[in-house]
């Protein structure tokens, strides 16, 4: 295996450079999709039949706390990947966990969120509206399910197997994966929620 | 019986139990054959379990030829139902199914397939790599995309083929209108071929970035090349599109939505939209790599370089960005207004610029050349006229007010199956038998060939030039029967003649397959078209590493150069190669998913639960494995190239 | 190309393609645009043909020394800006001709601009279509019959899956669908029967999803609307309901219309409770309310 010391090591590897780009352009899709959500969302948004409108569901403050946590736990990705770069395993192992806790309550709250929308009528099988407002928020929460569970393999990994190229470059494209999350989210926050609020 | 009844037809009928028999009889000769000549393991070492980009690309190859024979019958059966006023071969309902199942095996299990086929195993060796960037992805993308095709094939002996066709509008999809699990398959079995396919789009993206031969430019790269190149950009941007309209429709079917539907707020124009913002690009997905060979054939036969390398590149960028931009042609007649149309009208309209380019610059390729009329290049120089034909009658369909007169018409069936057939499929075809001797390393008889080639050309006109008459004289399209006052009787009538000779063309190159495995010379050496680039330059068939040494080039022709020039390809001395490990685990998780979506279809949550867990675990694995893969020694390499030097 | 056209024409038994042969105002403006673009189109197919021709010609093998080199050459800045330079300008020109005529086919038929037209309601159901006339106060299932020399406004709404309302010699299509009214304008120039479709697959049923178009002049027109009138049942709710459901019926013939009770869907582009846009126009003018209706039926 060829070695490149001068590039951090999650790029240090040939194997490791190939997955960070097709990551990057896994991304690309990923934006389709969500994109392709959105579009559907803009379409459908007025369409409520004899359901509620987002303005009568909205709840300002679960929402809030959605966001508050899920963009700090985009930040300590951020202080994970710098310590894993500056080679602390440790305080890396830490921002992780941090991560992946703001990520599970992120997912408590919009739990709570949607037992609350099917329980006041606004169920996935309601209307046009519901059914695309629930479909882009799931498709979201389900990304952050899943990485969860993608997050607590790779920290189980770094522990065990320590910084190698390999688990450095596995953490760091997972770091992508959850800031994209994070810029998805702003965008529900601001064109779902606030803009339905209004 | 509740239980079992839901997977019984809905509308049997004597062929699809002689069907049900012979696809029952096939796989117990195959069970039976595998382990009578004890060759589960050979199957499962070699194949199924491979991350060859190569044998992959045979796999593709073999499940595309396949799934021509299955798309190819249905066209049959509508061509002979139709070729008489009032036939009553097939009722209404049989004849939904069959042009339904005939456009999506025919664009999403054959042509794909065909095309992934190709790019899977001539892009690496065209770049000078050693496999894909990841080729477990890859391996895994033909496992889904397999198991997506056989789950969709299955529909007509289990629970009843869809019949929405091949565009599966709402609410005509909608559970209201269309009652059995047909449309269930449709949903869920594209959406898992689809993964396979957004897997690829980023895979090759990926190897043809990172893994070029040293001093190979994007400039200076194959024709080919530059198609999937572009190719796998347009699928990574339209696939998810796709991917999220299958969702929803999905969801309308199995769990009571209302996306589509016409009450609560349903919208069945997005549906519509959402299709062919995914679709138009489709066409560009299958027609880009089309190109890319034609401009390989040409260049090779008429032995000289390909005109106008650079205005090539910028009209299929223009062309893949502009095929995203077109979609609402497809339906000029929703009731947008005049002003919707016009932009869409002018867009449409002007995509035929680029493509105007192209066969300007095949047809300036040839000047001062030296031709050489192959199999290949016939195809090529048949695709020519008869997609000119085809391509003119695009830009009249894009005339907006005009298509509210072609629209929905056997007029736009002929226009596009001009375009398709001649652009796709004698594309595939050519490429066939250009690549043939390098992937298997003997070739295809030149007689047969040529003769399959004007059969099939010859055909093709006589197959759907009447159809553009049909339709302007008011024949819709999918009509399963029409009176004799209409008057379209004989028109039909030619059709069926063509799609006889169609069939009669397949046959003789299938034929042509048996002759030349019987008695065609293995004695080929590396180079038997005498061709200008570097898939060329190493043995065939060629070993797994595909080149002993990396090449290095100089030019976007770079074994011309070496032949011509005295380029030095291979400087340097052997060098042990890494390679990737096998794994069984891709053909696990796409069965999985086979069983997956099969338990979805009949709406099984618990085995759709269970299968979901299975696929998760597949994953988990996937994460905590190490695997470094594996390296060839360089005695091993040694000993290889002597022994194909030898067969030379 | 042409000759190719000529072996068809004759083919077809000496008579007129339908879409070719058209009998009102905005199916010539479709004919005009086919048949113009058609003869361009056939200079580029002959353009390329015959370059083909002269390199096969030319260029062979077999016609070269066999040390011929072919050259190699990159490209020519000249003869590519014609390849484009040309494509451009035909596709310019046939933008121009496919805007003008889309307004001019969205708008009412050249010619009939100052006359008051009929308006029809045309809705489809699985596989029949329903014709309501709002003002005329009668309904027909299957056939419609329109005047010649007026324009015409057939609104399009469907229940059930898509389907496209088609009379190739008079207007070419429209979908209707079912949650909202689309327009479709034609004139009749000349009396005659013509074939009307569903051009949209929509299910079993869909081949025989026809109808017949009359035209006839106005006094004709009104004489069988007075007919009509006299002779039909009325439709009510319970009758529609039943015409409604799947299957194929022959022709008939109502008074009253079903746009009472069961009113079309709303406004010109939208859906249910989504932008109605201020209403459409027409429809508030013609959609009778529901006491009109009922005070129809029982006057029958």
């Amino acid at each position: 295996m060829k070695l490149d010391h001068s590039l951090p090591l999650e790029y240090r590897t040939e194997e490791g450079q190939l997955k960070i780009l097709g990551f990057w352009i896994f991304l690309g899709a990923e934006i389709m999709l969500f994109g392709t959500l959105f579009a559907s969302y803009f379409t459908l948004v007025d369409r409520v039949g004899s359901g509620p409108s987002g303005a009568e569901i909205f709840e300002i403050t679960p929402v809030l706390i959605e966001t508050l946590v899920l963009l700090t736990s985009s930040f300590t990705i951020g202080l994970g990947i710098h310590a894993m770069r500056l080679g602390r395993k440790k305080a890396m192992l830490s921002f992780f966990a941090i991560t992946l806790l703001l990520g599970l309550a992120f997912l408590g709250v919009e739990i709570y969120e949607f037992v609350h929308y099917v329980h006041i009528g606004a169920g996935l099988q309601t209307s046009a509206f519901t059914a695309i407002l629930l479909t882009t928020l799931g498709t979201h929460g389900l990304h952050v399910t899943f990485g969860l569970f993608w997050g607590l393999f790779i920290l189980l990994q770094v522990k065990k197997r320590g910084l190698t190229p390999e688990t450095a470059n596995k953490s760091f494209i997972f770091s992508l994966y959850w800031h994209f999350l994070d810029v998805v989210w702003i965008f529900i926050f601001s064109f779902v929620y606030l803009k339905g609020m209004m | 019986m509740e239980f079992f009844e839901r997977f019984a037809i809905p509308h049997p009928s004597a062929p699809i139990y002689a069907s049900m028999v012979a696809i029952a009889l096939t796989i117990v000769a195959i069970i039976a054959g595998l382990t009578y000549f004890k060759k589960w393991g050979y199957l499962w070492r070699e194949w199924l379990t491979t991350v060859d980009h190569k044998r992959i690309g045979i796999m593709y190859l073999i499940s595309a030829l396949l799934m021509l024979f299955r798309g190819g019958v249905d066209a049959l059966m509508m061509r002979a139902q139709l070729a008489v006023p009032d036939n009553k071969l097939l009722d209404a309902q049989h004849y939904n199914e069959v042009f339904t199942t005939h456009g999506v095996v025919m664009i999403i299990f054959m042509a794909m397939p065909f095309i992934m086929a190709l790019m899977n195993f001539v892009v690496p060796l065209q770049i000078g790599a050693r496999d894909v960037a990841f080729p477990r992805l890859n391996a895994l993308s033909f496992w889904l995309f397999f198991m997506g095709a056989m789950l969709f094939n299955i529909s007509f002996v289990v629970g009843g083929s869809p019949d929405a066709g091949w565009t599966s509008y709402f609410p005509l999809a909608g559970n209201e209108f269309s009652t059995s699990v047909g449309s269930n398959y449709y949903m869920i079995a594209i959406q898992i071929a689809g993964l396979g396919t957004l897997m690829t789009g980023i895979n090759f993206i990926t190897t043809i970035f990172k893994m070029r031969a040293p001093g190979m430019t994007l400039m200076k790269m194959p024709m080919f090349t530059w198609s999937a190149l572009i190719t796998n950009a347009i699928i990574v941007f339209a696939f998810p599109v796709l991917t999220v309209a299958l969702a929803m429709g999905t969801m309308d079917r199995l769990f009571g939505t209302h996306f589509f539907t016409t009450n609560n707020g349903g919208m069945d124009m997005l549906w519509a939209n959402l299709f062919w913002v995914w679709g138009h690009p489709e066409v560009y997905i299958l027609i880009l790599p089309a190109f890319g060979i034609y401009s390989e054939v040409i260049s090779t036969f008429a032995r000289r370089n390909l005109y106008g390398y650079k205005s090539m590149v910028v009209s299929m960028v223009l062309i893949s960005f502009m095929s995203f931009l077109v979609w609402v042609h497809h339906f000029f007649t929703m009731g947008q207004g005049a002003l919707t149309n016009s932009i869409f009208s002018i867009t449409t309209m002007a995509i035929a610029v680029p493509t105007g380019i192209k066969i300007f610059n095949w047809l300036f390729t040839l000047y001062k050349g030296k031709i050489e009329i192959t199999t290949p290049m016939l195809y090529a120089l048949l695709f020519i006229p008869l997609f000119t034909i085809g391509g003119v009658t695009g830009v009249m369909l894009g005339m907006s007010a005009a298509d509210y007169q072609y629209h929905n018409t056997m007029f736009l069936v002929a226009h596009f199956h001009m375009v398709i057939i001649p652009g796709v499929v004698f594309a595939m075809l050519a490429g066939l038998t250009y690549w043939w001797p390098k992937m298997f390393g003997f070739m295809l008889n030149e007689r047969l060939g040529k003769l399959a080639a004007w059969v099939i050309g010859i055909s093709t006109l006589v197959a759907f030039m009447p159809m553009f008459f049909s339709g302007l004289d008011g024949q819709a399209r999918r009509m399963y029967t029409y009176s004799a006052s209409t008057g379209f009787g004989p028109l039909n009538m030619i059709s069926f003649v063509g799609a006889i000779g169609l069939a009669v063309g397949f046959a003789i190159i299938v034929y042509n397959v048996y002759y030349s495995v019987r008695y065609a010379s293995r004695d080929i050496g590396a180079d038997p078209w005498n061709a200008r680039t570097l898939e060329w330059a190493t043995h065939s068939p060629v070993p797994e590493y595909n080149f002993a040494i990396v090449p290095h080039v100089k030019s976007a022709e770079a074994l011309w150069d070496a032949k011509k020039k005295r380029h030095i390809l291979f400087q340097g001395d052997y060098e042990k190669i890494h390679m990737p490990n096998n794994s069984g685990v891709p053909f696990i998780m796409s069965s999985i998913f086979f069983v997956w979506g099969f338990a979805m279809i009949f709406s099984m949550w618990a085995v759709a639960i269970i299968a979901t867990i299975g696929i998760f675990a597949c994953m988990a694995h996937r994460s905590v494995e190490i695997d470094h893969g594996r390296y060839i020694s360089v005695r091993k390499i040694e000993e290889t190239e002597t022994k194909l030097r030898g067969a030379k | 190309m042409s000759l190719i056209f000529t072996i068809f024409t004759v083919l077809t038994g000496c008579e007129p393609l339908l879409v070719l042969d058209p009998k009102g105002p905005q199916a010539q403006v479709q004919a005009n645009d086919i048949k113009t673009s058609i003869i361009i189109m056939s200079f580029i197919v002959i353009a390329v043909f015959t370059i083909l021709a002269i390199m096969l010609f030319k260029y062979r093998a077999s016609k070269q020394n066999k040390d011929y080199e072919p050259p190699h050459i990159e490209g020519n800045v000249w003869v590519e800006t014609i390849c484009v330079g040309i494509p451009i300008i035909i596709v310019a020109f046939l933008s121009f001709m496919s805007v003008k005529s889309n307004y001019a086919v969205e708008a009412a038929p050249n010619g009939y601009g100052n006359k008051e037209p009929l308006v029809i309601y045309a809705a489809s159901s699985n596989w029949k279509w329903h014709f309501s006339y709002p003002e005329e106060k009668i309904e027909t299932v299957n056939y419609v019959y329109i005047p010649t020399d007026r324009p015409v406004e057939f609104k399009l709404y469907s229940y059930g899956p898509i389907t496209s309302f088609w009379i190739p010699q008079l207007a070419g299509q429209k979908y209707a669908m079912a949650d909202m009214v689309n327009t479709l304008h034609l004139a009749a120039d000349v009396p005659g029967e013509y074939m009307g479709r569903n051009a949209n697959f929509s299910g079993k049923g869909f081949a025989e999803n026809t109808f017949n178009v009359k035209a006839m002049p106005q006094k004709e027109f009104d004489e069988w609307v007075d007919e009509v009138k006299d002779t039909a049942k009325p439709l009510t709710e319970e009758k529609f309901t039943e015409l409604l459901e799947p299957g194929h019926l022959g022709q008939s013939t109502y008074t009253g219309t079903h746009l009472g009770f069961m009113p079309p869907p709303e406004g010109e582009n939208g859906g249910h409770n989504h932008g109605s846009n201020g209403g459409d126009k027409n429809m508030e003018q013609h959609q009778p309310n529901e006491t009109d209706s009922k005070t129809e039926h029982e006057h029958h």
